[in-house]
């Protein structure tokens, strides 16, 4: 900027040569500077007003409009977040059917290690090996002396354990507090509970997440916290569940069976009491599905309901009770049992020669595998195929478990006549023992479709699922009542509970194709009591042979048919079925109809 | 006049600070009092959690087994079979008169040596 003189020479001269005042002219100049400087500063101050105006306009609206979210926001108690009790009910308890608990949780600590902060990495590591046998010491120090600074070394630690870690006193081996689940029961129901994991999992809590049986498919209920912790009550009955595994222990142990499994339903729900499938597993440690070897043998292995089975004669009743159901024979009729009945290249022959006639309830009875084939023949594939879809027989059992769901039976290719005949008696179909029982049920409670259910619900099978009509049903009772009485399963009869049953013997395939001469599936397939079933009972042994006789007996009516026989003995009490009077006999006086 | 309702008006100012003031802190005091409560049911909770696993665990179906076996010979348990069930009907009524059930319960008794 040019800074002008208050006396330009040049004008002053003039003025003075002019005889004017030169003073006039500096107080001009003068009065031009102060203008100037007015100006600039009101410029400044205007901006500086501005400024404050903006500051003010921006703070008071940042209070009024946090005031505004404030009052349209919904109060909230912030302190509600940090309480505690959100830890506990993580994950809803499982109960039986009495509302004993079949699984629980539990806090439990894990064991972290950071090795930055340790102070003595090998006395660390020789102190976890000494209290957790499964740790090796110097693979510890190993982990201990690379570059991670952090180490999980135990999911769950019991108190005992805590307490030892606790004392090595080493500031690089840190607790952090998270919940486990615990099968307070142990091996019981082991298959139908499934087991646990972890999933995500942090210093200060981890989620448990079920790995299998219910705890898989209830997952999203038991974590739900809009359920508020309400326990999943299944139709499990505890005490119930504990004699049919102890007894089937050790009816597996006596008839020399490599494995065993049981289902108890209700006949008229389809609510499955108990499930057991030996040899089982302590769900609390549940083990790894086997990489090797047959998947059929390890402990994991669901034979209630994941295992298919050919299961024999116990069919015959459905062939039976389908032919009777459309008019083609009564309970009278005389079939044609002489054998052995050629068809092309296959025989069909009985266990013993039961002479040329025999009528439908003896067919039954003594299980004729000629008359019923001749039964299927009239009935026809297509039928019987439609049949034993009506019944299930065809598609995954409905159950709410992961394994049954991925388990279709295994049906003929190419429903043929033949294969019509030998799925008659049970042979060239196989299904699981849950599909046998949920299907004796419907037969059995008056003809009605019952779904197999572990849920304790009230919901029960109504007209729309009627498969048979009450008077065929009731003579199948009859029937089945029979085969105790006097039949292939006299060893099943329980006094005062009226069993009714078939018995089912098959032999087992090979994996190269065709059959074992000497390994059997013995399957016995109960209603109790038979004039009006509550329950009903199937149990199915894996390669059974009792050697008590002379020579060994594989067939069910010695092996699966008294250990289901010594089941009942033990849970009709349990269930409180009072026992009957003898059928016909005077018996005890007055005693009412079980309740 | 003037200064009595300033006076007054002062007294209230101080009055009306000294219960705000008091309900604050009451306030902070509750809510110190709920978050206790808070922490103590949420630790109540834990323990019935664990006393109930603890239970279950006691009253699993094998270990009562091995107790019964093991104390047969105080508590005779068996396993419940269908000869454990009574009727009504068996059951004899006490007859109305009292000097009658005597008599009764000495037929009884007599009968069954």
């Amino acid at each position: 900027m040019i800074r002008r003189p208050l006396r330009p020479l040049a004008r002053i001269m003039t003025a003075r040569a002019r005889g004017e005042n030169p003073d006039r002219i500096e107080a001009e100049a003068r009065a031009a500077r102060m203008r100037q400087r007015h100006k600039a500063e009101r410029l400044r101050a205007e901006y500086r007003l501005l400024l404050l105006a903006a500051t003010f306009l921006l703070a008071f609206g940042t209070v009024a409009t946090r005031m505004s979210v404030l009052a349209a926001s919904d109060p909230q108690e912030p302190r509600v977040a940090s309480a505690a009790s959100q830890i506990v009910a993580q994950r809803a308890d499982i109960v039986d059917r009495n509302g004993a608990i079949l699984a629980t949780n539990m806090m439990t600590a894990s064991l972290y290690a950071q090795p930055h902060l340790m102070v003595d990495k090998p006395a660390a590591a020789a102190g976890l090996a000494r209290i957790f046998e499964d740790l090796d010491e110097t693979d510890l120090l190993r982990r201990f002396s690379g570059k991670r600074k952090f180490i999980w070394i135990k999911r769950s630690l019991s108190p005992e354990q805590r307490q030892a870690v606790h004392d090595l006193g080493e500031p690089g081996l840190q607790l952090g507090p998270r919940e486990m689940r615990l099968y307070p029961n142990g091996r019981l129901a082991a298959h139908i509970l499934g087991g646990y994991g972890f999933g995500r999992e942090g210093v200060h809590a981890a989620e448990v997440i079920g790995s299998a049986g219910v705890e898989f498919t209830f997952d999203r209920y038991l974590r739900d916290p809009a359920e508020g912790g309400a326990p999943l009550e299944l139709s499990i009955d505890l005490s119930v569940q504990a004699a049919v595994e102890r007894v089937l222990a050790g009816g597996m142990r006596l008839m020399n069976a490599k494995g065993a499994a049981a289902v108890l339903m209700e006949a008229d729900t389809g609510q499955i009491i108990a499930m057991t499938s030996l040899p089982d597993f302590d769900p609390n440690q549940r083990p790894k599905p086997p990489v090797s070897g047959d998947p059929s043998d390890s402990p994991i292995f669901n034979r209630a309901a994941q295992g298919v089975y050919e299961l024999g004669s116990t069919f015959k009743i459905f062939t039976v009770a389908q032919a009777m159901e459309l008019g083609l024979v009564g309970p009278d009729t005389m079939i044609d049992t002489k054998g052995p009945l050629t068809w092309g290249r296959f025989r069909i022959r009985d266990f013993r020669d039961y002479g040329p006639r025999l009528s439908t309830r003896d067919v039954i009875v003594k299980s004729s595998n000629i008359g019923t084939a001749r039964i299927a023949v009239e009935i026809g594939a297509e039928r019987q195929a439609a049949f034993l879809r009506s019944l299930g027989f065809l598609d995954p059992v409905p159950v709410t478990l992961p394994e049954a769901g991925k388990t279709k039976p295994l049906v003929p290719k190419r429903w043929s006549e033949i294969s019509t005949m030998t799925v008659s008696y049970g042979h060239g179909l196989a299904a699981t023992p849950l599909h046998l029982a949920t299907a004796y049920a419907s037969v059995v409670n008056g003809g009605l479709r019952v779904t197999p259910t572990l849920l304790k619900s009230d919901r029960r099978p109504g007209e729309a699922d009627r498969i048979l009509s009450e008077g065929t049903s009731r003579i199948l009772r009859g029937f089945l009542r029979g085969v105790v009485e006097g039949g292939t399963a006299t060893l099943a009869d329980v006094e005062g509970y009226r069993v009714g049953g078939k018995t089912g013997t098959a032999d087992k395939p090979r994996h190269t194709g065709g059959y074992y001469d000497d390994k059997v599936i013995g399957t016995f397939a109960a209603i109790f009591p038979a004039n009006e079933p509550k329950y009903v009972l199937v149990v199915s042994l894996d390669e059974p042979e009792d050697r008590t006789g002379r020579e060994p007996r594989r067939t069910a009516g010695w092996t699966a048919a008294p250990v289901a026989a010594e089941i009942i003995r033990r849970i009709a009490p349990l269930m409180n079925l009072r026992p009957l009077p003898k059928e016909g006999g005077e018996g005890i006086s007055a005693v009412h109809a079980a309740n | 006049m003037r200064t009595l309702i300033y006076l007054s008006a002062g007294m209230a100012v101080i009055a009306f600070a000294f219960w705000a003031y008091q309900v604050n802190y009451a306030t902070q005091e509750a809510m110190r009092e709920v978050d206790d409560l808070r922490r103590q049911i949420a630790l109540e909770r834990e323990a019935i959690a664990m006393l109930n696993a603890e239970w279950a665990y006691l009253n699993r179906p094998d270990r009562l087994r091995v107790l019964a076996e093991a104390y047969f010979d105080q508590l005779q348990l068996m396993p419940m079979t269908a000869d454990h069930f009574g009727d009504p009907a068996l059951v004899a009524y006490p007859p109305e008169d009292p000097q009658m059930a005597d008599a009764v319960l000495q037929a009884v008794l007599g009968a069954s040596q």
